[in-house]
């Protein structure tokens, strides 16, 4: 067994043993295998190791870190050699403007996730490897094409390993939206009615993982699952990736232990002022409010307060700024972001879009909020995708964590702070504010 | 041949085409009602279309016995070449051809309605516009054959026809732009989109910002400083925050 | 104690697929409405009796074919 620390901070992000030289031919690689250990990873089908990585992954308890939060060892289940070899997507599209832990567990880590990669290939029969990088995302993808070359040369990678790079949309990232792209080139969202049924590109089976859960799988191989499960939570076991932004000092990526509290996780950030609320999960997640930094960073005690892990952000809203006006620029990013497939999405989002950018300069006229919410629950769950679902969701804890602010911008008296500058990360166009007085 | 008959399948071939023209009609203004998204309780869209569809398969069928009867009949001499082959019929090439375009656009229109789900929305509308196109065909090609042209009750039922199909369209141009304009005024999405049926490529050109098709490789979001900036900054200090952990 | 149960319909509405011709509402108003924007709001509780042969209407007559009828296990 490794003689790793069980420090959160030293499983995905670690650091290397030794100092890179110049006269490395493989320094990432060499770093890795120094760190971790070698991973021997079957060539050919191996009944006996399939089914006890399988096990170890299962008894781990390993969710998913793409968003979904879904058990991988059920998601292998479902992918099944049925006359066609299944292909395994490594999901490093990262979408989200807020979150930048898969950006840098790519770049300081690629060996793990092609790794973990690897593992599942082998543990589903699978024959390809696909990285799917945004195709406005040069640095990553350069970091995992130089890896899986160092990989070749060592001879270490015996199924076929491509990057593939989509347009770097929001949608693009999501599960269908990214097999949609690999079969037709269009990477649009597709209703699901039976999730159990997987995805295939053309006739074989697809699984599909964020690029964290396989760095998590490629170190359960080795270690197993007692050893994961040494951190964390019973029932939210193991590390996790997040990216803390907003008003701390040194935002970035953090790698901590599931159930810290938020406040904890902030803190490492250098939480930096009074805040007025949190953002958990997504542009898609939840605000909420300054009191539960007490609360457990894990699936359970974020859910009961209307919150999810999500793809692992934190932004912390300092009371300087005026969280419907950042509701208010999110929403309209995301309105902006829809495929175009659904009504409700295409036509719910800018107007909900609409009335908090109204609200948020003290303009909206009266039943704004009534008519937020209901705006909200028509649009609720009748996208074929979950994106709309997310959008009415940040907008509907907006409402609720800021809920005096909100009366005041609807009485026609805005807050100070919705003329301070976007804490968030947003796309350049999206910055330049549509009501800028 | 049919020598003995051939009065009776001349009166029907003239008859059958009349009656076929009536009911061409009767489609086209049918169709163009459908398209103009007008509805009320009494007057629901889906028995519209249905109307449209069953007028639509009566037309179909009295063509056809039109076409056989002109084939068959030996009065003039048309050929089976000519049931789909335009302006090669020995008799009155020009205006039977016409009527052998108008059987050609319909046919192109029936087959496309029959695959309708095996073809994207878009190339199914483009083929169905045929059908526009159809009626003026045939309609000259009942005035041009002239065996009934010059008599009153024809000449009558052709501007009434006429009349319907001309009347209709103006209605539907009318009714098109004053939404275009409704929608151009208003400008935001939700109050640009015609009550009853949403036209989403309509409504995204009204807000003057076309929401592309996801799948291009080029960057279609505002790219170079578009996600990538203020993201790369989150790396950056990310990786700072790295480095500082590293011995 | 098991519940009694057996195949039911339910009406359900491809999002994708959907151009809001509003054909389904007017046939089936009973299970669909529609939204301000001329999109379907599906009532999810299974159709009985008379409603099954309007709902299997609505899915045949829809242009887009974006009506979907699913079977579901419902209560005796």
């Amino acid at each position: 067994m490794s003689a790793m620390t069980l420090d959160a901070n030293d499983r995905l992000l670690t650091v290397p043993p030794r100092a890179r030289s110049a006269t490395d031919l493989n320094p990432v690689l060499a770093d890795h295998l120094a760190t971790h250990g070698a991973l021997a990873v079957p060539t050919r089908d191996d009944a006996g190791w399939t089914a006890a990585v399988r096990r170890a992954v299962s008894e781990s308890g390993l969710l998913g870190r793409g968003g979904a939060g879904f058990p991988s060892a059920v998601k292998w289940s479902a992918v099944r050699r049925g006359g066609r070899r299944p292909m395994v997507v490594v999901n490093a599209m990262e979408g989200e403007p807020a979150s930048a832990k898969d950006k840098v567990l790519l770049a300081h880590s690629p060996h793990l996730v092609l790794d973990g990669a690897d593992v599942a290939a082998a543990a589903v029969g699978a024959s390809d490897i696909v990285i799917c990088v945004a195709d406005d995302n040069g640095r990553t993808a350069a970091s995992v094409t130089a890896a899986v070359a160092e990989r070749a040369r060592a001879g270490m990678d015996h199924r076929r390993i491509s990057v593939e790079r989509p347009p770097g949309r929001y949608v693009s990232g999501e599960e269908s939206a990214l097999v949609a792209w690999l079969n037709n080139r269009e990477a649009l969202p597709s209703l699901r009615i039976d999730k159990s049924v997987p995805l295939a590109v053309g006739r074989r089976p697809v699984l599909v993982h964020n690029a964290e859960t396989l760095s998590q799988v490629a170190l359960i191989a080795r270690h197993g699952p007692e050893w994961f499960r040494r951190l964390g939570t019973p029932e939210a076991p193991g590390s996790t990736l997040v990216t803390v932004s907003g008003a701390v000092r040194s935002p970035g990526v953090l790698e901590v232990e599931l159930g810290t509290p938020v406040g904890d996780i902030v803190g490492r950030a250098g939480l930096d002022g009074a805040l007025s609320g949190l953002l958990l999960g997504g542009y898609g997640g939840a605000w909420l409010d300054p009191s539960h930094l007490s609360t457990p960073y894990a699936p359970g005690p974020l859910a009961a307060a209307g919150a999810t892990m999500g793809v692992g952000i934190v932004v912390a809203l300092p009371v300087t700024s005026c969280g419907i006006a950042e509701t208010a620029r999110i929403v309209r990013y995301m309105a902006g972001e829809s495929a175009g497939q659904c009504g409700p999405c295409v036509f719910g989002l800018p107007a909900i879009a609409d009335d908090l950018e109204q609200l948020a300069v003290g303009r909206a006229g009266a039943g704004v909020l009534e008519r937020i919410e209901v705006r909200a629950a028509v649009v609720d769950g009748r996208g074929a995708c979950r994106h709309p679902d997310g959008v009415v969701r940040l907008a509907r804890t907006a409402l609720a964590v800021f809920a005096d602010d909100a009366l005041a911008h609807a009485r026609g008296r805005p807050c100070a702070g919705h003329r301070a500058p976007s804490v968030l990360a947003l796309p350049a166009a999206t910055t330049r504010d549509r009501w800028a007085s | 041949m049919l020598a003995s008959h051939s009065t009776t399948i001349w009166y029907a071939l003239r008859a059958t085409g009349i009656v076929a023209l009536v009911l061409l009609t009767g489609t086209v203004v049918l169709g163009i009602l459908t398209a103009g998204r007008v509805r009320s309780r009494s007057w629901p869209a889906f028995a519209q279309a249905d109307l449209h569809k069953r007028v639509s398969l009566l037309a179909m069928a009295f063509l056809a016995l039109h076409v056989l009867t002109a084939v068959v009949d030996t009065y003039v001499h048309v050929g089976w070449a000519s049931v789909l082959v335009p302006f090669v019929s020995p008799y009155r090439p020009l205006w039977t051809g016409l009527g052998t375009v108008g059987v050609d656009l319909l046919a192109a229109v029936a087959i496309s309605s029959a695959l309708r789900q095996r073809m994207s929305a878009r190339t199914w509308r483009a083929i169905h516009w045929l059908a526009y196109g159809s009626w003026p065909v045939a309609m000259a090609h009942s005035l041009g054959m002239g065996t009934d042209a010059s008599r009153l009750w024809m000449d009558a039922l052709a501007a009434a026809c006429t009349l319907a199909v001309g009347g209709a369209v103006a209605w539907r141009v009318h009714d098109h732009r004053e939404a275009s304009e409704r929608a151009a005024r208003t400008g935001a999405i939700t109050r640009a989109v015609p009550v009853h049926r949403a036209d989403r490529s309509a409504a995204r050109l009204s807000t003057g910002d076309s929401t592309p098709r996801l799948g291009s490789t080029r960057p279609v979001s505002p790219a170079p400083t578009g996600a990538g900036a203020p993201v790369e900054h989150r790396t950056a200090s990310a990786t700072r925050l790295l480095e500082k952990e590293r011995p | 104690m098991t519940t009694r149960q057996r195949v039911g319909l339910r009406v359900r509405v491809d999002p994708v697929a959907c151009d809001a011709y509003g054909y389904c509402a007017e046939l089936l108003p009973e299970r669909v409405t529609l939204d301000e924007w001329g999109y379907p709001i599906v009532d999810g509780a299974p159709v009985e009796g008379g409603l099954v042969a309007l709902a299997t209407r609505a899915a045949a007559e829809c242009p887009r074919r974006a009506v979907l009828l699913e079977q579901v296990l419902v209560p005796r």
